[in-house]
């Protein structure tokens, strides 16, 4: 579904991603972990294109992200992504939100834009909050309209960049749950996060990267039993620890 | 000496002078509308990746705000029926003058609106499949223009008052009606008195309520 060949990219000098090569196969869900800075970060943004990359590939389901003929809003439009910020649009009230890009992107109708609007915002339990604007909702209600708007547009696949770091401690769990029961459902999904729980509940992979390079890229179990680098042993002791 | 002030010239000439008011209300309405919208596209062109395109926007904006107003509406005077090969009348080319004046100005606040939004912002856009133009259109101008409300209607002040340069090329707005009354009626110093007093009343009510509508937007 997603395929990454010897991705390398720099901001002038500075290399952010050293030769990054993995896949993620359909129905499967990748966390991507690492000390800040690693470049995870912009790895998951290489993968629909919100960043460039100067070398390597990307391709996704069999379209390649770099190639200039390669109509990236069409691409994009069948990505899902969640930012750690949200990023919902603070103009538009909540089932604007999640209506915009079904009516502008895939010339849905009104009617069923909204009909999907209300769908998704049902399940992610927030029918009741509909109406209002993003300002009015609490970060966690916020990252689940964010989480209904990326999937009003039936994705292939869905991309999650730090979606709870953001997020006071108590509201963690409500997006967690949204996200493991969307893994349970089968949909494909890449996460960059630190949430160890996530992991052990829902990953099939882990990927740990360190400085711009994927520096583990192995199981669930074997991650976890210990089958992992000196990095990666530093890395997970520290942010488990507290 | 204001023992002799008289009221009654005012009212005598009022429909007149509502006659000026009308012109210079239309100049001001369209060359905020006919500004912003190509201050607006000036704005894009400005943060644009393709440099040319780039360069002469900022080449406009820069030439327009080197150039003092009275003298692009001089100008514009004398070039625009040149250009269109017939006379126009002092209106049309004053209106010409304001909206492309105009336009640099409000190019730099748009160009700072849409520089206020937030990457994040820009990036979601993007990642529900919009496309360039359909996310400044639905994401970053809406966003950028709420931001800059309250300059934007500062500077719509500031074109108020600058619209009385027409005096120069003899458009018959407020100001030169006024004056048309105070030499025919020997009257000036009611005459302008009553201007002074109106644009007064006219600003200063902008400002206040620009002042409420900014601590609307800070709450």
């Amino acid at each position: 579904m997603i395929e990454l060949k010897n991705v390398s990219k720099w901001y002038d000098e500075f290399q952010v991603l050293d030769d990054c090569s993995t896949a993620v196969d359909k129905g499967e869900v990748v966390v991507v972990c690492g000390p800040s800075g690693s470049g995870k970060s912009t790895l998951i943004k290489c993968v629909n294109g919100l960043e460039r990359f100067q070398q390597g590939t990307i391709d996704v389901d069999g379209i390649s992200v770099g190639a200039k003929e390669t109509n990236l809003p069409r691409l994009r439009s069948q990505i899902g992504m969640v930012f750690q910020n949200f990023e919902l649009f603070p103009h538009i009230s909540v089932t604007d939100n999640i209506k915009l890009a079904q009516l502008k992107v895939l010339n849905r109708s009104e009617a069923e834009a909204q009909k999907n609007a209300m769908r998704l915002l049902d399940r992610v339990g927030l029918a009741d909050q509909a109406d209002k604007f993003p300002s009015q909702l609490s970060g966690g209600q916020q990252q689940r309209v964010a989480i209904g708007r990326a999937l009003a547009m039936d994705p292939i696949a869905m991309l999650f960049d730090e979606p709870t770091s953001a997020l006071d401690p108590e509201m963690i769990n409500e997006v967690l749950d949204v996200m493991v029961e969307l893994a349970s459902d089968g949909m494909t999904m890449m996460v960059v996060t630190h949430e160890m729980g996530f992991a052990r509940r829902v990953a099939n992979r882990i990927i740990f990267m360190d400085e711009g390079r994927i520096e583990e890229d192995c199981s669930k179990d074997d991650f976890f039993n210990s089958q992992r680098g000196e990095r990666a042993q530093t890395f997970l002791s520290k942010i488990l620890h507290h | 000496m204001f023992s002799d002030f008289d009221t009654d010239v005012i009212f005598n000439n009022l429909h007149f002078l509502v006659e000026g008011m009308q012109t210079t209300l239309i100049l001001t309405i369209v060359a905020i509308l006919g500004g912003l919208l190509l201050g607006t596209l000036l704005a894009l062109a400005r943060l644009s990746p393709f440099k040319p395109l780039a360069f002469v926007a900022g080449t406009y904006v820069n030439f327009f705000r080197s150039m003092p107003l009275i003298l692009v509406i001089f100008w514009f005077y004398f070039l625009v029926p040149h250009i269109v090969g017939r006379p126009v009348g002092g209106f049309y080319s004053v209106l010409v003058a304001f909206v492309l004046f105009e336009a640099a100005y409000y190019c730099e606040i748009m160009r700072a609106g849409i520089q206020s939004v937030r990457k994040g912002q820009i990036y979601a856009g993007q990642a529900i499949g919009l496309t360039y133009t359909q996310n400044m259109r639905y994401v970053v101008l809406p966003q950028a223009f709420r931001n800059m409300v309250p300059i934007l209607m500062t500077q719509a002040i500031i074109l108020f008052q600058d619209t009385s340069l027409v005096y120069v090329v003899g458009v018959k707005d407020f100001l030169v009606s006024a004056d048309l009354v105070a030499n025919r009626e020997n009257r000036i110093l009611e005459m302008f008195t009553t201007v002074a007093l109106v644009y007064f009343i006219i600003c200063l009510s902008g400002s206040l309520f620009i002042r409420r509508l900014q601590r609307k937007f800070v709450t």
